[in-house]
């Protein structure tokens, strides 16, 4: 069994545990050392039944946790008595498990922790290098998580936004060690996407998917940054693709639009080019519009800005640009479409100051290497 | 989440605040609680899943570089006058800019002689990050 498959059995065990009775911080703790157990020794010993190795394991190591805090008969007795209401199988145990990890009362990034470790059966470990800090920072991380949802019932309506919203920050965040994110992400939406029948967990996994498509061609061997312009296209995932495009239709279909599925529309219209040149921009200005009311921020301002001026020229894109707030990347957005307009002094200068405010090293790589191209030009 | 760098100085920065004697003229028991400050700051942060790395450098540094094909590297220093000498850092992991500040401010107030904050100018520096998948 590899070790994806091995992970995949963990929000049911832990799911199995607290409907026995043991608290969800706990029950975690026991399922996560029964999952180090078994990385070490089912290589080498591989259960005939790994669903209920790990139930006994964990809940063995969940007894001999709690032991020091009441005796086994009280908890037994306790749990006898008071099992969970509602429907007792693992599709709910599951998602439920999702709701908790990213409930509203956690920050952004304990979140995206506590639903790799309890519903991704990622360990810490792994966690901690796919975002680079210390092991046992990020343990403290996913500890504090857990006592700040402790009080949440377990059986409670969730909100499956907060959980979208966490999946997407996976995949679109982190660095990737060991354990691929982008990968897990589209797993973990898959599962999401699987439990509830619901578009817009439909339009972030087609959306997903439609960028994982780009992988390939998005960077230099050595992580140099492609532009979408210049990527090459044979190298897209037309698999990838092909599944993205027939989610999302599937979805657009059902008349429920969300900001999800909006940019996978907008993901599509360029998996649909066959060239740059192909690409069609006056749709693609429609679905940013269509964003701009679903969720109306200046990111989405800044990115229909540029698709105006592939739309209908660089001062057009350049009058949509004045809508536009201070926001990171908008220097970098003007330094293109003056460039495009033929002001090549000034776009020189917009591309060094964008790679001064860059956030990330890359796109800092990428735009200075703009502006040291425009500098090659003027100087001839 | 995103890493900052506390850069400490031995000197450079703006002017300092307060003006104080250098930490060898402090008493033993000065020093003592200027250092237990320092790491009960760094064990609150891991408590709270925002601590990366700390490091503390010796002031005793040296230039070097490459000297041509074949040649050893040339080494200079050390400078006793160096405008700017670091002393150490930490790198903290945080959900906002805000929250760095937070943090930087408070250790700043490490205590200094009689327990007085050493009102010390701490460097908040960003790490750059990896590039975001989406940005279309």
């Amino acid at each position: 069994m590899n070790e994806t498959l091995l992970r995949e059995l963990i929000p049911a065990v832990t799911g199995v545990l607290v409907r026995r009775g043991a608290d969800f911080a706990t029950a975690e703790d026991a399922v996560q050392e029964a999952l180090i157990r078994a990385l070490a020794t089912w290589p080498g010993n591989p259960p005939a039944d790994p669903k209920g190795w790990l139930i006994t394991v964990a809940w063995r190591k969940f007894l001999d946790t709690t032991r020091a805090e009441s005796s086994r008969y009280a908890r037994e007795a306790r749990v006898a008595a008071e099992p969970l209401p509602g429907p007792n199988d693992d599709t709910a145990d599951t998602l439920q498990l999702y709701f908790l990890c990213a409930h509203p009362s956690l920050t952004p990034a304990s979140a995206v922790a506590l639903t790799l470790r309890a519903v991704g059966g990622l360990t810490t470990r792994q966690i901690a290098e796919a975002y680079l800090v210390p092991e046992a920072t990020m343990a403290q991380r996913i500890s504090r998580a857990k006592r700040t949802v402790s009080g949440v019932r377990f059986d409670e309506p969730g909100d499956l936004a907060t959980v979208l919203r966490v999946l997407y920050l996976v995949f679109n965040e982190g660095y990737s060690g060991e354990v691929d994110l982008a990968d897990e992400a589209i797993r973990l939406t898959r599962q999401v996407t699987s439990m509830t029948d619901d578009e817009e967990a439909s339009g972030l996994l087609a959306l997903m998917l439609l960028h994982h498509a780009r992988r390939a061609a998005r960077t230099t061997p050595d992580g140099a940054l492609i532009p979408l312009a210049e990527q090459d296209r044979s190298r897209w995932d037309t698999g990838l693709i092909v599944e993205g495009v027939a989610i999302l239709q599937a979805s657009l279909a059902r008349d429920r639009l969300g900001e999800y599925q909006a940019q996978a529309a907008i993901a599509a219209l360029h998996a649909d080019a066959q060239t740059a040149d192909e690409t069609d921009w006056v749709q693609i200005v429609e679905w940013y519009d269509e964003l701009d009311r679903l969720i109306g921020n200046p990111v989405v301002r800044l990115n229909r800005a540029v698709a105006v001026g592939e739309a209908d020229g660089a001062q057009a894109g350049l009058a949509a640009l004045k809508r536009v707030g201070p926001v990171p990347r908008r220097t970098a957005v003007e330094a293109y479409l003056r460039e495009r307009a033929g002001d090549l002094t000034v776009a020189a200068r917009l591309y060094r100051d964008a790679a001064r405010a860059a956030t990330n090293l890359a796109e800092r790589d990428h735009l200075t290497r703009q502006a040291a191209r425009l500098h090659d030009v003027l100087r001839q | 989440m995103a890493k900052y760098l506390l850069l400490k100085h031995y000197r450079g920065g703006p002017a300092p605040v307060v003006d104080f004697d250098p930490i060898d003229r402090w008493t033993p028991a000065e020093i003592d609680a200027h250092v237990r400050y320092m790491n009960d700051f760094a064990a609150k942060l891991e408590a709270a899943g925002e601590w990366v790395d700390g490091q503390a450098l010796s002031p005793e540094g040296t230039f070097v570089r490459y000297d041509g094909e074949g040649r050893p590297p040339v080494t200079d220093g050390p400078f006793a006058e160096t405008k700017d000498l670091i002393a150490g850092w930490m790198v903290i992991d945080v959900e906002t800019y805000e929250r760095a500040v937070e943090l930087a401010g408070e250790l700043s107030a490490a205590p200094g002689p009689d327990g007085k904050p050493i009102y010390e100018w701490l460097e908040l520096r960003p790490f750059l990050t990896a590039p975001p998948t989406v940005t279309e």
